[in-house]
């Protein structure tokens, strides 16, 4: 059973065939692409002309990205940009306070039990002026109930005093540098870091944790890909208990699941050892939309949270951040899994822990010579042109987080690490030019998937202000289009299978309205996504 | 009708120091040692944590019971979690150590722990590797990491003394009381450590009078360590925050000191003190005199001339 798709226009990201087209599909693969003539070797086929108006892209591969985007859509969404829901809906973004606590209050309104919690995600006062979010802001909304409202960054909450009463910090004598007082001496509200936020996340209805998978979630997360044209998608730390496995091998291997994912064991509660170990046992249990048995290690905080570890001179404000992982254990990871073919992804923000981890792979492999492991750092914000050369030396790959300047920018100017570095901050124009693989992602749901607003993101360069932040690492439409295809399953050492559209390969394509390389620089963000082909299966995000 | 006492306070303590430095091996030997204290401990990872299969209860998930009343759990990246769990427990915990990852600073466990009522900060000890700890304290990637672990310390054990030369283990020292000038410095071998050093809990039985006698030296489970301790009887009031403080000075090299004192209203007063750290607190609630103190220190006899005189200047 063959189908042939007719396109306006195939770009096949297949530098011997670059554009087509028809493109044939039979079994969920590609038997080719190019002209009707050029398939008729195929014998019969059904002409399928649904696409004759759109044009055809492989699949976009989002190389970073969290599964737990779908998750946040249960919580209210109170962030300051307009986001699309994976129900299609696109929330208006909150433009001041008073339109955060109203959307607040509309759940509140909705709910019977008055004592029943409020979690909400993605505010970012940082676009509300000086004025800081307190308490009494959210004491608008309920009294009764205990509210919460996660930051954009991740990093910080607000509460009201309801959820502070509850936690036991609603006292006086509280000395913690990520709880600020007000001048009545009890905490206004805000609560800094991961260990004050700790405190209220079960009572204002965020789950603990997910360790058991999260299965709408999941769901969830996959209409989104949907949306955005993407048909492999990574899922970069999960801890990936057996019951998480097997909930993540039943809904991703219904007839229906729409996308790939590929989901990283994070290095967490195991010894080095312990976890090659468990990495090697679970890529035995991958199938073809789970692919399972990487690793993902965290080495450094965020930048903006003031946590990554900076080289000199450090932040601007002379700090330097935080190390989330020992040298030693990471040298005994990186060469155990050179050793047993692991494939292992790196979080580093600043430069000083992109420094570790070359350090550390040019010893690991010195301790166990390996070639084409694809060991990639994710994130790199801060890496310069010396670091790239040596990723390149060392054959890694880069996966930069270019939606960043985007949503973060204006403050690295001036708060984090100042204007040159801020420049320089996700070098993608550098990373190309000394021949370093590289990839872009969104690390949804810090900020949101979508790898046509991710390459928009990489080739402007312009900050939420409109400012450009970078001129000379803004890298042209190809390239960016090469790092959201064959770049990042490149990454996930999967351009053998997706990435392009050619013979052979998974028939994964994202449907579009306009070809990206002719709306305009300026607009690829805008090019509609009418759904996606995933493994010769037709989704619609107008009925996903 | 009244509310509720609330419960009175868990010590805390804090145990940090580098990979390798000993933490676990001094977490398995307080566990082996607990002496009938219920004692929590909270590590980051199981990962090969060698708790001996005698010692284990049962095991469920993040937590294993061990014999005698000990609990250990994991707290991953969920640490306040894990303490507030911990905080619910029945019984709860007579004390609570917390073991840093590597690369973790005590003093922010330390300031995040505080942020539940039920916990009161007993010591921050570092663990140094008398072998390495210089190499990993010149480390580029680690020297600020480790500068601030040492300089949170209240106690620095440094430890495998018996793998350097006395030149090293001096020079291991010289370097420290430069990272850690307030800190007691222990030196010990395969984190030997009296209980009462690491935890003053046992102290508090020290202190006990009757109790004392008791731990005939074939019993106590110490007894062998080089530590020398002292108990005073303190029967006129005193002033107990001016005496913790006194304690707390460097010239008696205390390591911990421990007791109720009378105030000077003549109120029994809790004082805890942990190398340069000291606090005072009203007493667990039936506490009766008479005012007695432990004082514990290290490899060399406690000046018990100098603290009796303290104690008849009332501080």
């Amino acid at each position: 059973m063959t189908t042939v798709f007719r396109a306006k226009r195939i770009l096949t990201m297949n530098p011997s065939n670059p554009e087509a087209t028809h493109v044939a599909v039979r079994d969920g693969r590609i038997l080719g692409a190019g002209s009707l003539d050029d398939l008729a070797v195929w014998g019969p086929h059904t002409l399928d002309e649904r696409f004759a108006d759109k044009v055809l892209m492989p699949g976009l591969v989002e190389g970073h990205s969290h599964t737990m985007e779908g998750t946040f859509w249960r919580y209210v969404y109170c962030g300051y940009f307009d986001r699309m829901a994976p129900d299609g809906r696109i929330w208006p973004g909150c433009a001041a306070i008073a339109d955060v606590i109203a959307r607040l209050s509309e759940r509140d309104g909705a709910l019977e039990d008055p004592a029943a919690p409020i979690a909400g995600w993605a505010v970012d006062p940082l676009y509300y002026g000086d004025r800081r979010l307190v308490r009494a802001d959210f004491d608008q909304v309920s009294t009764t109930r205990p509210i919460g409202v996660l930051h954009a960054s991740g990093h910080i909450m607000n509460v009201n005093s309801k959820a502070l009463e509850m936690a036991g910090l609603l006292r006086p004598g509280i000395d913690h540098p990520g709880v600020p007082l007000g001048e009545d001496g009890l905490p206004t509200g805000e609560l800094q870091g991961p260990d004050p936020m700790m405190m209220v996340n079960t009572l204002v209805g965020f789950d603990r944790d997910m360790l058991a998978g999260d299965e709408t979630g999941l769901r969830q997360f996959a209409r989104l890909c949907v949306r955005t044209g993407v048909t492999t998608a990574a899922d970069l730390a999960s801890l990936l208990p057996d019951e998480a496995v097997a909930m993540m091998a039943r809904v991703t291997g219904e007839d229906d699941f729409p996308t790939r994912i590929v989901s990283l064991r994070r290095f967490h509660g195991l010894t080095p050892a312990q976890l090659i170990e468990r990495a090697v046992e679970l890529k035995g249990q991958s199938t073809d939309r789970l692919r399972l048995g990487k690793v993902k290690i965290v080495s450094d905080g965020s930048v903006q949270g003031f946590t990554s570890r900076i080289r000199w001179p450090h932040y601007v404000n002379g700090k330097n951040g935080l190390w989330y992982i020992t040298p030693d254990e990471l040298r005994e990871i990186y060469t155990l899994a050179l050793a047993q073919d692991v494939h292992i992804h790196t979080h580093t923000n600043g430069d000083e822990a992109t420094a570790l981890v070359l350090d550390t792979m040019e010893q690991a492999l010195r301790a166990s010579p390996a070639f084409d492991h694809r060991f990639t750092i994710q994130h790199c914000q801060l890496a310069d042109a010396a670091q790239f050369r040596r990723m390149k030396a060392l054959g890694m790959c880069a996966n930069l987080f270019a939606n960043h300047h985007y949503f973060y920018g204006e403050q690295h100017l001036t708060k984090t690490v100042g204007p040159e570095r801020a420049r320089r901050m996700n070098a993608c124009a550098t990373a190309l030019r000394e021949g370093v693989p590289m990839a872009i992602h969104s690390d949804a749901p810090v900020t949101p998937l979508g790898p046509l607003f991710t390459a928009w993101c990489a080739v402007n360069r312009l900050t939420a202000k409109g400012k450009v932040l970078g001129a000379h690492e803004r890298i042209s439409v190809d390239e960016a289009l090469r790092a959201i295809t064959i770049g990042a399953a490149y990454t996930l050492k999967l351009d053998g299978e997706v990435g392009s559209i050619e013979a052979g390969k998974r028939a994964d394509f994202a449907v579009l309205d306009d070809d990206p390389r002719e709306v305009g620089r300026e607009n690829l963000k805008d090019v509609g996504v009418w759904g996606v082909v995933q493994g010769g299966r037709v989704f619609a995000a107008a009925d996903i | 009708m009244t509310a509720p006492e609330p419960p009175a306070q868990i010590p805390l303590t804090v145990i940090g120091g580098y990979l390798g430095a000993g933490k676990t091996t001094l977490v398995n030997r307080l566990l082996r040692r607990a002496d009938g204290l219920r004692l929590a401990v909270l590590v980051n990872e199981f990962g090969d944590l060698p708790i001996d299969g005698d010692l284990i209860e049962s095991r469920d998930g993040n937590v294993i019971n061990i014999a005698g009343g000990c609990v250990c759990c994991s707290y991953g990246s969920d640490l306040m979690a894990a303490l507030m769990d911990l905080d619910k427990r029945d019984p709860r915990p007579d004390h609570l150590l917390v073991e840093a990852s590597g690369v973790a600073l005590p003093a922010a466990i330390a300031q995040s722990a505080s942020l539940i009522a039920g916990y009161a900060l007993d010591a921050i000890v570092v663990l140094a590797d008398a072998e390495t700890v210089r190499a990993k304290g010149a480390d580029p990637y680690l020297a600020d990491t480790i500068a601030g672990q040492l300089a949170s310390a209240d106690i620095v054990v440094l430890n495998k003394v018996d793998l350097v030369p006395d030149s090293g283990r001096a020079a291991a020292r010289d370097w420290l009381s430069a990272r850690a000038p307030h800190a007691r410095v222990l030196e010990t071998v395969e984190a030997e450590l009296p209980l009462a050093a690491v935890l003053g809990s046992g102290a508090e039985r020290l202190a006990t009078p009757e109790s004392h006698h008791d731990h005939a030296h074939d019993h106590h489970p110490d007894h062998h360590l080089d530590h020398q301790a002292a108990v005073f009887t303190v029967d006129a009031p005193v002033d107990a925050e001016a005496l913790a403080a006194a304690l707390a000075g460097a010239e008696l090299d205390l390591v911990r000191a421990k007791g109720f004192v009378p105030g000077r209203d003549g109120r029994l007063r809790a004082l805890h003190v942990v190398g340069r750290r000291w606090r005072v607190a009203d007493p667990p609630p039936g506490t009766r005199g008479p005012g007695r103190l432990v004082c514990i220190r290290f490899a060399a006899a406690v000046d018990t001339a100098a603290i009796e005189r303290l104690i008849a200047a009332g501080g």
